[in-house]
């Protein structure tokens, strides 16, 4: 492959912009609420009006405030001379020069109206507001790109910098150089585990092997959080050139992406991605023309939880019924087909490209100590904001749920946040003080995860809540170990019990027995982590459980001190066996 | 209706495109699931006999192949019902009552969550998260997503399809 110019790429994208653009959002969100509608309008529109030399149409990736979707961004070069109506400033931001617009809920006529806009007409639509705290509180380091450069156009990425990266490693990074960059950054696994990326990667290049393999894991089971996807579809190539300089760090030359059965967009838009970095000579043999040869191809998932957790995952790469196997042997020593394999996360990725180019220290200067970085966090429930939420690590928990989220809706209050999904814990909102990070969020009994953020309120009740998890873990557990098949069937069956106020102080007992028994036993993270929730919920919210005991047994019991750690426990068996006695 | 003829010319030429598909693979057994998936595109679920006909092509056992398909909840091994009905249960949809519309149906058309009605026509299925959680709670009505869904809305929709439903599973 000939030698490519990423700067001429880039000027050459630049120059063909037009004036002012439109950029629809067409990631998963807006696209059930209809943007594609919108989007060919907006076309239609331009054409009819004869405005195509100084109006542009995109289709971008999210733009974060999935909830008001279809969302469109309206960017206006020289507000001064433009026809397009915009005394009014408000919630608009300016942008090198350029004034944008939010408008929400953009189907057919107000995409008419929004085109109109640039004949000097007056816009019938709903105007957003960059200014609020929605936004404001946010920033942007690995969704950078997203809402901005168009997904299924490699130009659009690299004249945002894209790729520069990968090109500046192949060219002035010795290996070492590389992975020493992205341990001094302090970069820790976005997928759950948090465990140090750079620590992984030297790892892996340790071994020495034939054959090495560097595998994306965007199998995303959180349900309920959608961090991973969004990257994916609106920025699919940053992920690419992650994978690409850990392939070149490590001396691997083969890379998987394994995504969700469940994202037929995420996969198409990689296909793209992956097709047009081929062509450039980005990816394949002899990549920017140096002896570095990397290929990228993608597998599909079929929609089992456990086949995010890493070992099931491999196993499902390679054809088969994805159960873990025990570890170690750790993929790092013995992966894919037996050969030294990384597996990070999608946004793991995502951070790498840009470590490169801005330096380490520039990210270990956000976040907290041992939480460097930003976080994308998907924040649903009950809040009056949901969406995509990027902040820095260490960002207090009152800050996203109330500032960005917009507190509960209308004549309810929140009560407790739920993180890290089927394997996290429920925060109360009295702790809402405390710091997004992972070695707080572990010391109250949840974890971070890999960024689902659910906003619970008065209407829901935490026993069901745990339940609801309970139910999740049941039907994914794969059944190789007998503690989570059978653990998480029993403690389903008490919580139903206690839901249907026919269980007494010995069955809430009983669960916490269980649910201990099934966190130490079982074979790997599904089953560890599975009673998480149940335990969570009982730490801060026991009342809730007790008020639906039998009665005459709880008028025996003494009331237990809300707040007990899992080292408490043991004492609390006691007292409670204690005042059964007596 | 269609035709038994061109159903069958159509299944034919299904099955061509699924051993092509299989030659660009290179016959490859770790390729199973990919196949499973193209298959499962071409004919809509997966039979016996195309189970039978992928172990065949790549060489696997017919045990193995059933394996996987019953192992991962996308493949689908009974034929589709003519009407869907989704209900999201994802934790963003739950906390936003998916189960009170999930019970609406349910109790409005007499057909149990996970079931097809008797006469194939209508299936009523939750699933863990779509994904467009910002706009839960989510269904997916024959194929066309929907978003901050009230059972109001969702009865409105179904009502043509439930004339004497009845359970077949
Ligand atoms: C049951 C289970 C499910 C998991 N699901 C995911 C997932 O969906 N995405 C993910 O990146 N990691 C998931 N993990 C964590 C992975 O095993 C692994 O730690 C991670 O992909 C490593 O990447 P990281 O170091 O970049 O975080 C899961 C783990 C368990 C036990
Ligand atoms: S939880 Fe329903 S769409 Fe995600």
């Amino acid at each position: 492959m000939l030698k490519i110019d990423l700067e001429e790429i880039a000027s050459k994208e630049i120059a063909a912009r037009k004036p002012n653009r439109i950029h629809c959002c067409t990631a998963a969100g807006c696209l059930s609420a209809g943007a594609e509608e919108g989007f060919e309008q907006f076309q239609k529109e331009v054409d009819r009006l004869g405005l195509t030399d100084t109006v542009q149409v995109a289709k971008v990736g999210c733009m974060r405030l999935c909830c008001q979707g279809p969302l469109v961004k309206v960017q206006i070069a020289d507000s001064t001379n433009s026809p397009f109506p915009i005394e009014d400033k408000h919630g608009t931001i300016q942008n090198n020069n350029q004034i944008e617009i939010l408008f929400h809920q953009v189907h057919a006529e107000s995409a008419k109206s929004i085109v109109a806009g640039f004949t000097g007409q007056k816009v019938e639509a709903v105007r957003g507001d960059f200014q609020s705290p929605f936004f404001q509180n946010q920033v942007s380091v690995i969704l950078d790109n997203s809402g901005n450069v168009e997904p299924e156009r490699i130009e659009s990425y690299i004249a945002a910098k894209g790729y520069k990266g990968l090109y500046q490693v192949l060219h002035h990074f010795s290996l070492d150089e590389v992975i020493h960059e992205i341990t001094r950054s302090g970069l820790r696994g976005r997928g759950g585990a948090a465990y140090p990326t750079g620590i992984k990667w030297g790892t892996v290049a340790k071994n020495k092997s034939e054959k090495k393999y560097v595998v994306c894991n965007a199998d995303e089971g959180d349900p309920g959080a959608f961090m991973n996807r969004s990257l994916l579809e609106s920025d699919p190539h940053r992920v690419l050139e992650g994978m690409a300089i850990a392939g070149y760090a490590l001396g691997s030359s083969q890379g998987y992406i394994y995504v969700r059965g469940e994202y037929p967009l995420a996969v198409q838009r990689l296909q793209i991605a992956i097709t047009q970095a081929n062509r450039l000579g980005i990816l394949g043999t002899r990549i920017f023309g140096t002896p570095f040869d990397f290929r990228i191809d993608l597998r599909t998932g079929a929609g089992a939880f456990v086949c995010g957790e890493e070992t099931a995952l491999m196993a499902s790469i390679m054809g088969q019924r994805g159960t873990p196997t025990p570890r170690p042997p750790y993929p790092a020593e013995h992966g894919l087909w037996g050969m030294p394999t990384l597996l990070n996360n999608v946004e793991t990725y995502g951070n790498i490209a840009a470590i490169i180019r801005n330096g380490s220290d520039w990210f270990a200067g956000m976040g907290t100590q041992t939480s460097k970085g930003t976080k994308v966090f998907c924040l649903t429930g009950n809040v009056v904001n949901t969406g995509l939420v990027e902040v820095p690590l260490g960002t207090p928990i009152h800050k996203i749920v109330y500032d960005i989220g917009g507190g509960a809706v209308e004549g309810n209050t929140i009560k407790a946040v739920q993180t890290g999904g089927p394997s996290g814990g429920c925060i109360p909102a009295e702790m809402f003080d405390v710091p997004v990070d992972y070695d707080s969020l572990a010391k109250l009994g949840s974890i971070l995860g890999s960024g689902g953020m659910i906003a619970l309120d008065n209407t829901n009740r935490m026993v069901d809540v745990a339940r609801f998890f309970m139910q999740f873990c049941m039907d994914e557990s794969c059944g190789k170990c007998i503690p989570c098949r059978a653990g998480t069937v029993q403690i389903h069956r008490l919580l139903r019990k206690i839901l249907a106020g026919s269980a007494d102080h010995a069955d809430l007992d009983r669960l916490e027995q269980l649910c201990v028994m099934v966190k130490d036993t079982s074979l790997c993270g599904l089953g560890q982590s599975a009673p998480n929730p149940t335990l969570s919920t009982l730490k801060y919210f026991r009342s809730e459980y007790e008020s639906l005991l039998k009665e005459s047994d709880s008028t025996q019991r003494i009331n237990l001190p809300l707040l007990c750690s899992s080292a408490q426990m043991g004492n609390q068996e006691q007292l409670s066996a204690e005042t059964k006695g007596s | 209706m269609e035709s038994k003829e061109t159903k069958l010319h159509q299944e034919v030429s299904s099955l061509a495109i699924l051993e092509s598909e299989i030659r660009k693979l290179q016959y490859r057994q770790d390729a199973l699931i990919e196949v499973l998936h193209i298959a499962q595109n071409l004919f809509s679920y997966l039979s016996k006999e195309t189970l039978r006909y992928v172990a065949k092509q790549l060489k696997l056992p017919y045990s193995k192949v059933q394996g996987v398909a019953t192992f991962y909840h996308l493949f689908r091994l009974q034929p589709p019902a003519e009407h869907t009905c989704i209900v999201c249960t994802g934790t963003a949809c739950y906390v936003k009552g998916a189960y009170r519309l999930l019970e609406t149906v349910e109790s409005w058309s007499g057909l149990q969550e996970g079931h097809i009605s008797e006469d194939s026509k209508i299936s009523l299925r939750s699933v863990r998260c779509l994904e467009p959680c910002g706009i839960a709670p989510v269904v997916v009505i024959d194929g066309k997503v929907r978003g901050h869904e009230t059972p109001e809305k969702l009865l409105q929709e179904l009502k043509g399809w439930f004339v004497n439903v009845k359970d077949r599973s």
